[in-house]
Parts: C-alpha cells; structure tokens; sequence
C-alpha cells in the first residue's frame, strides 16, 4: 500500500530554509526602499522620499526608459524568431545543417555572456554600426531568441501531433493546420516566451555594456555603475520598482496565458 | 506521403530566418574574436591593427594577413597572472557547483515529494526569483552583507561576535552570491528527475529493509543523475565566464578570467588580449558546452 504523505521532517526543514533563502534578501530591499533614513541600514520609519528621488534623476529615468525600449522590441523579435526555430527543430524532421542549428540555438543558454558580448561587439566595429539602441536590441535578440526556442520547443513536443494530422486529413494545408489548430496550443509556451525574452533583456549588463555605445546606457548599466560606489537607498527604491514591473509582466501574462488556453492547460514552465 | 511529412517541408522553411540570424549574429562574431585575438593593439579607431580592408585590393590584405600574430596568447599562457585567472576561474566553479549541488539537492528532493497539487506552486516560487534582475539580487546581498548590515546587526544582537565581522570583498560573499543567484538553474533539473522516479522503488528497497540513508544512496540519488549531471552543466559553465558577481562581492586581490577579460577590454582598451582571452576561455569550455549541448538535445528531442 502506499503511504499516504512521503514528506520526511527534513524534507520540510530544507524547502521551508530553501525558499528563506530565495526570498528574504529581496523582501529586505523592498522594505528598505520604503525606509525614510539616508542611513540604508538605520530604520527611520516609512517613506516614499527615494521613490521621488528616483523619479527627479533624469539620467536613471532616460536609462530606464531606454531599457524597456530595448526589452519590448527585442523580446518581440526573439518571440518570432524563437518560434519559427522551434517549429523547424520540433518539426522539421531531418534537414541539411539541423546540428548546427540546434547547435547554435543550445549553447547561447549557457555561454558566459563576457564572450557573446565581445563577439556582437567586434562585429558591430567590423560593420561600422553605429552603437546604441539597435546593437543593444540585435544583441539581446540572440541572446533570448534561444531561450524563446527551448521553451516553445518543450511545448511543441509535448504536443499530441495527431491534431494537426487530422486537421490535414480533414483538407487543411500545413500552414493552414499549423496557424489554426498548432499555434492556438502552443500560444501559453509563445507568451511565456516572450516573458522571459523581456525580463532576461531587461536584466542583462554584460552584454548591454559591451554593445552598447556612449549616452545610451541601460539602467543595469546605471544601476552597476551606482551600486560600485556603495549602496544607496535611491537604487533600492529602482529595483522595487523593477521587481513590480516584472511582477506584474508575469501576472499579466499568466492571466493572458489562461483565457488563450481553453482546457486549462498551463504555460511551460521556464 | 504521410501527413507529418507534408508538414515537415514548410516547417523546414520556417528554419530560415533564424538560422541566418543566428549565423550573423553568433557564428560571424566568432571568427572576428579570432582574427582580433592575433592582432595587435593600437592607438586608432578601432584599437587594434591589422585592419582588414577588403577594398584595399588582393597585397593589403596579404600583407595585413602576414601581420597577425600568436604574440597575444603567448603572453596569456606565460603571463602568472592570466593563468591564476583561469586557475581561479576553474576553482571557483568547482566550488560553488559542489555548493550549489548541496544545497539544491535537498530543496528538489523536497519538492519531489510534496503531494502534486503543491509541486507546481513549489515550482513557481523557485522560477519567480529567477526572473527578477541579476543585478538586483545581487545589490540585496550588498544590503545585508554591508559593513553595518543586517546580517552584521543580527549577530552582533545574538552576541555571537563582538564586533562587525568584514563580509563584502571576501570569498564568502562571493560564494553566498553565486549559490543564490544559480540555484534555480540546480533545483529545476534536479527536481524533474527526481519528480520523475517511481515511488515504488524507493518503497521496495525500503521494504526489504535498506535503511533510509541506503535507500538513498544505492536507490534515489543513482537514478536521479541525469538531473545532477544537467544541473552540474547548467552552473559550472556560466560560473567560469562569471562577471558580475565576483566583481561586486569578491576582493580585488585575485580575479577571475572574465574579471581579467572585462579589465582588459574596458579599462585597458587592449582588445586583443581580450580576445585571447575569449578564446581561451572558449577553449576550456568546449568539452563541458558539448556535453551540454547533447544533453539538451536528447531532452527535447527524447519524442523523435
């Protein structure tokens, strides 16, 4: 017979530190970006000052608004190109240069990001392109492009291929089955795609950093900068919002990724 | 001609766009690595010569050809403070892989076997701090590592030392850092695995009286290799070209190769050297990127 709950002791002991662990450093910030003392680490009661601060600093404001450009079109471009390579790698059966291509797709994932971004960054001089917002956004686009593809791909495979074969039995062509019974099916997988695409780009330093060029830095960028001179409660105040925002991308998609689902079925994860 | 093989062809064709992107985009710079790294630094726009001009005519290029150099890797394999770099670099992952396998066991192992509704809310809490900002969470270890931070505050209250302890620019600080920032990257391969294994082997060798310990030593943790071996990769590989976080919480007295990398290229201006180093670095992670890559593929590819 088997037992009715296999959860050991220490097996609540661990999750129970392990998700400590994940959460209280970033609780502790949020707090302290609300705290009216310019001591960062002195409580001084509750306050909004810094979150003014942050919204009269015209070059953290430009930086920030600089990055959300650069997150939304990249994550967007990553979306579309991330899918089709997905689509070919999941369903494409054999062709010409497939291990290349899935080569190319796998290894960005993990790449330490001081090489991708020294490699964009000579081909960007080598191209004379001018740096700023459109080397940022290529740069970031092969980056989350990759894991646009994983992610879709693990959907794609997971997916039950008699539906489009059916749907091609009953007369519709493959672009046909694809865009009316595949797509709708792997639309959760598409959104939560571009989810990560947006919060990966908002994030990354190393590679904005390397291609980016002068008076166009990102807020990472600013943030670094700022953060290498010691902590300071205006940044606490940044990354509050920061984290908002992501939160409420995630929350809103996932909202978004129910209603297209109709037989609730969850977005991939990751 | 079956239907999946109707609906092979256009989904081949959907393999270009991406695929010319990506050759752009991540093969090319490669080659530019490569020819920057047997180059020379030089005070000019760009900073490194010879530069190829292919309108230069069939001699310029011969001649800028026959300018390139293996001078730079020379210098990196013989220079005690580069190699000390790899050295550390490949220490460090080491490390902190060994920690962060140690620390992300435990957690996956527990959410394996929390009853199914709550896997998939355990799940979402250990993915949702990996989407907010690197860097930020990072800057929230600054916060309570700090000299009169909280975490100094809190045993100096417990009278567990008598005066602030020096947490920032160590090692500790860096491994702290490195172990909160990857473990999502440990826990969720990990946690598939383990989510995956039948209950009732466990239960069969627990049934023929192997004590818990042995249980898990001859019985779960063999089987859940494949998920150590992925979590394993998916750390140590960024872990060696890692920036950020020993820059903003190690010390300065030993540095690691993106460290160096970074210095050379943004402070000292030499390209180069830099791009040796990349290659390098490169070099090194070859053997683990490819394992990488093949467990990636049978991953999702495992339905074909």
């Amino acid at each position: 017979m088997r037992k009715v709950s296999r959860l050991s002791r220490f097996n609540i002991a661990s999750l129970a530190l392990g998700l400590a662990f994940l959460y209280l450093p970033i609780l502790i910030l949020v707090i302290y970006s609300f705290n009216a003392s310019r001591l960062v680490t002195v409580w001084g009661g509750w306050s909004l000052r810094w979150y003014h601060e942050f919204f009269n600093d015209r070059a953290m404001i430009e930086a920030a608004w600089m990055s959300f450009r650069v997150a939304a079109s990249s994550a967007t471009i990553a979306t579309l190109l991330g899918t089709l390579a997905a689509v070919a790698l999941s369903r494409g059966e054999r062709f010409r240069g497939r291990t290349l291509f899935s080569g190319m797709l796998y290894a960005p994932l993990v790449m330490p990001e001081v090489i991708t971004g020294l490699s964009l960054l000579l081909l960007f001089v080598a191209l004379n392109a001018e740096r700023g917002f459109w080397t940022v956004t290529v740069a970031h686009t092969t980056l989350t492009m990759c894991f646009v593809a994983v992610v879709v791909q693990s959907r794609l495979g997971s997916l039950d291929r008699s539906l489009e074969e059916a749907a091609m039995d009953l007369g519709c062509d493959p672009v046909r089955a694809f865009l009316s019974v595949t797509l709708p099916l792997i639309a959760p997988a598409i959104i939560a795609g571009w989810m990560l695409a947006f919060t990966l780009s908002l994030d990354d330093l190393v590679i904005a950093s390397f291609t980016t060029g002068p008076g166009s830095a990102t807020l990472p960028i600013r943030i670094y900068s700022e953060v290498r001179l010691g902590v300071k409660p205006e940044i606490n105040a940044i990354c509050t919002l920061v984290i908002a925002l992501i939160a409420a991308v995630i929350v809103i998609a996932s909202l978004a990724s129910k209603l297209s689902s109709s037989k609730g079925e969850s977005a991939a994860p990751l | 001609m079956s239907a999946r093989r109707i609906f092979a062809r256009p989904a081949r064709f959907a393999a270009i766009a991406p695929y010319v992107w990506m050759v752009l985009f991540f093969l090319v710079p490669f080659a530019f690595v490569l020819k920057i790294s047997l180059s020379q630094t030089a005070i000019a726009q760009p900073p490194y010569e010879p530069v190829f001009d292919l309108t230069a005519g069939w001699d310029a290029l011969k001649a800028a050809f026959a300018a390139l150099s293996i001078d730079n890797f020379r210098l990196l394999v013989s220079d005690d403070l580069y190699v000390f770099a790899y050295v550390r670099s490949l220490t460090v992952a080491v490390t902190s892989t060994a920690l962060l396998l140690l620390v992300g066991y435990p957690i996956a192992y527990g959410m394996a076997r929390l009853p199914r509704r709550w896997q998939a809310v355990a799940m979402v809490l250990v993915i949702v701090p990996f989407w907010t900002s690197f860097l930020i969470r990072i800057y929230a270890w600054i916060n309570i590592l700090q000299h009169d931070g909280l975490l100094n505050q809190i045993l100096l209250g417990l009278h567990l030392v008598s005066q602030p302890v020096v947490w920032l620019s160590t090692d500790s600080a860096m491994y702290i850092g490195i172990v909160y920032s990857y473990l999502p990257f440990m826990i969720l391969p990990l946690y598939a695995t383990l989510a995956k294994m039948e209950p009732v082997l466990e239960e069969a060798a627990s049934d023929l009286g192997a004590p818990p310990w042995q249980v898990f030593w001859l019985v779960t943790f063999p089987l859940s290799l494949p998920g150590v071996g992925a979590g394993v990769l998916l750390c140590f590989i960024p872990i060696v070209g890692e920036f950020v976080i020993p820059d903003l919480l190690a010390g300065s007295n030993s540095l690691m190769i993106g460290q160096t990398l970074w210095l050379e290229f943004f402070t000292n201006k030499d390209w180069p050297v830099a791009s040796a180093a990349a290659i390098i670095l490169l070099v090194v992670l070859l053997v683990p990127l490819l394992l990488y890559e093949r467990l990636q593929k049978r991953q999702l590819e495992q339905g074909r």
